[in-house]
């Protein structure tokens, strides 16, 4: 079993009218996710590749019973369509970068009161490969198999996907859990359901700069994961002070930085993987 | 996004937190008779710069008299301030705040900003104030006090007091104390900031309180929402190619290496910083074009690391997934056709539509030595500086 989606999830597009939503809406039909509709408020009654368009989420769920959403709508209204989602549906995947920090605060506060499971914003999405992706990540790199992935980065992951691949190990899941600050699924939340899940035999972590969730992730692991993991921090060169990129993705003062992160990951008996050149050669050489 | 000090300081007003009274000045004379005007005979005249630790760097000035003001001013306009956090070649100042000098008996911390893991804005205090407050964090962890403030309620009223009374606050000092911690959450949830400090906040000899400093960082994310922000940006504070980029919304930081690197992707980007670093170089540049960046943009951003003087070659790495390897290619052939190319480029393609991409490179008659992979990337850097 995958973690989070299958080939059965049916899902609904928030933003699917636009031009992101409309692209990315073909590109998961034609690796074979079940979409079920879209909304984008005031088309409702449109269609898009022959899918029924509706005002509200609300609407969605009564007429086309999806299990999950995936969201491409633009940043200034992204906070309420996630809450919007969350108020009929278990799983919800937020593409849109760059909503204010202060919007995803109340956000996840909407979401510690539900079950609403909330992967991103600012991240690729989920694909399990040979069953369906929510998410924009180019499909043919991924491989169906037993490693699991989690990310906080989008091609980064698309890089480690495509030297896994390249050496033959497939994935289970891929899931990219997003660059902002505040974020709905971490690295632990994630790794709970890969331990959980047969198909996963081991897992890759990408990590980088930033926060705390990697040295949380070290403590889960030293605790209760059994299966090998492998890790990557990306930023080690960093300056301290500047957003690289990722609104998460920032050294503050002496907090945040790469070589904490690594430590912690060493010392909970990490697989560090310090020459990103050589991630899948080394996951590949290990497990054998 | 940052502002100047006399930014925030009128921000301050606004949301009923006091501050000294003053003016920006521009020249010596400005500032003299901007002190002239002020009700006092004491006055301090500070640089303002995009940078902390002004204070060690020389960049604030006491004096007492509006002939001193315009001495002062004169020395520190149109010189290289240099502080802990400028870096060795400084920052010039272009404008000095000019204010009224008060005597205080008390300094503290005040400071607010979203604390991640809880996912909500948190208040720190402290009475040890004017001091940095990372090290009064790992020294002394005790003067300091927090009030988390959930979003979904805001501020509450007793969590000012609660803050008032830990500072000892009492009588009118308390009521006015918890009112200004109150007055800052307004401010930094209204104007969607990532941090609002004043350190130093004082209680004056009468007994008053007085931000003497104040620092606003606004969320970059929620600027859309507050276009009256755009006149505080300060063009001279940016990295003239970081300003550059920004017209293009490109993610450039400006690194003190020589090799640039273009990159799509945060995560990537800073990974490619790292491989060259470990190749034995040094990245010039931290270059993110983004996940849905065209062929115009793409150029743009190859321009600007093409127009850096200090850059001896180039890495571009892209691997394709809504930014096709072919739009990359278009806009580097694009930006190339401009400029005469004088360093060596190693170029490093992958993922969608990357045979294309290499065929339009291969035809444009750009000389660049393609990388077949990660490891093959870092091989080439390293021979370069070999």
């Amino acid at each position: 079993m995958s973690i989070l989606v299958d080939k059965e999830t049916r899902v609904v597009v928030q933003g699917i009218t636009g031009s992101e939503g409309r692209f990315h809406t073909e590109k998961m039909i034609e690796y074979g996710t079940k979409i079920v509709g879209g909304v984008t408020p005031g088309k409702g009654g449109q269609e898009v590749f022959g899918l029924p368009v509706f005002d509200t989420v609300d609407k969605a769920v009564s007429e086309a019973a999806p299990d999950a959403s995936i969201i491409f709508v633009p940043p200034a209204m992204a906070a309420d369509a996630i809450m919007e989602a969350a108020a009929g549906l278990k799983l919800v995947v937020c593409i849109t970068e760059g909503i204010p920090v202060l919007d995803m605060a109340r956000v996840w506060h909407y979401l510690n009161d539900r079950e609403t499971v909330l992967i991103g914003p600012n991240c690729p999405g989920i694909i399990s490969p040979g069953q369906t992706k929510l998410g924009i990540m180019p499909s043919p790199i991924h491989l169906a198999g037993s490693i699991g992935v989690v990310s906080r980065s989008g091609t980064l992951t698309y890089e480690v996907v495509s030297q896994l691949t390249q050496v033959g190990l497939g994935q289970s899941t891929c899931v990219g859990i997003g660059g902002d600050p505040i974020i709905g699924q971490s690295f632990v939340d994630i790794l709970r359901r890969f331990k959980n899940d047969d198909q996963t035999e081991a897992v890759v972590m990408v990590g980088e700069i930033g926060g705390r969730a990697e040295e949380d992730a070290a403590r889960f692991i030293q605790a209760e994961f059994d299966k090998p993991v492998f890790a990557f921090i990306a930023g080690r060169t960093a300056p301290s002070g500047r957003r690289m990129g990722h609104a998460g993705a920032i050294i503050s003062g002496k907090s945040g930085g790469a070589a904490d992160k690594i430590t912690a990951l060493k010392a909970a008996g990490i697989h560090m993987v310090e020459d990103l050149g050589f991630l899948g050669e080394t996951v590949k050489r290990v497990l054998n | 996004m940052k502002i100047h000090e006399y930014q925030a300081k009128t921000l301050f007003a606004r949301f009923g937190i006091p501050v000294p009274e003053g003016a920006v000045a521009g020249t010596p004379d400005e500032a003299r008779d901007i002190a002239a005007k002020l009700s006092q005979n004491r006055y301090v005249v500070k640089a303002q710069i995009h940078a902390g630790g002004r204070g060690k760097g020389g960049g604030v000035k006491l004096v007492e008299s509006p002939e001193e003001v315009y001495e002062a001013a004169r020395n520190l306009l149109g010189q290289n301030l240099v502080t802990p956090q400028t870096g060795p070649e400084g920052r010039l100042v272009r404008q000095v705040l000019v204010e009224a000098a008060h005597g205080y008996r008390q300094e503290f911390y005040v400071g607010l900003t979203l604390d991640r893991n809880l996912a909500q804005p948190v208040i720190m205090v402290s009475s040890a104030g004017g001091m940095d407050i990372e090290e009064v964090a790992e020294k002394t962890p005790e003067l300091i006090f927090r009030e988390a403030l959930n979003p979904r309620w805001g501020f509450l009223a007793f969590q000012g007091g609660n803050l008032a009374q830990r500072l000892k606050w009492e009588g009118s000092l308390f009521r006015t104390g918890a009112a200004l911690f109150a007055n800052l959450y307004r401010l930094f949830s209204s104007l969607d900031a990532s941090l609002a400090e004043i350190n130093p906040l004082v209680v004056t000899d009468d007994g008053r309180l007085l931000a003497l400093d104040a620092k606003i960082n606004i969320d970059d994310n929620a600027l859309f929402r507050h276009p009256e922000m755009e006149e505080l940006v300060d063009p001279n504070e940016m990295d003239p190619l970081e300003l550059e980029a920004s017209r293009y919304k490109l993610n450039y930081i400006r690194l003190d290496g020589n090799i640039g690197a273009m990159v799509n992707g945060a995560g990537l980007a800073m990974a490619t910083m790292d491989l060259i670093k470990q190749a034995g170089a040094e990245p010039a540049n931290f270059l993110d074009v983004g996940g849905g960046a065209d062929a115009e943009v793409t150029a743009q951003g190859f321009r600007i690391i093409l127009s850096d003087e200090r850059v001896k070659a180039i890495l571009i790495n892209i691997f394709g997934g809504i930014l096709r390897c072919d739009v990359l290619a278009q806009g580097v052939v694009e930006a190339a056709k401009a400029v005469q190319i004088k360093v060596p480029i190693i170029v490093r393609l992958e993922g969608t539509n990357k045979e294309e991409g290499q065929r339009l490179l291969n035809d444009s008659g750009i000389d660049f030595a393609v990388a077949y992979d990660l490891r093959d990337a870092a091989e080439k850097v390293a021979n370069l500086v070999r």
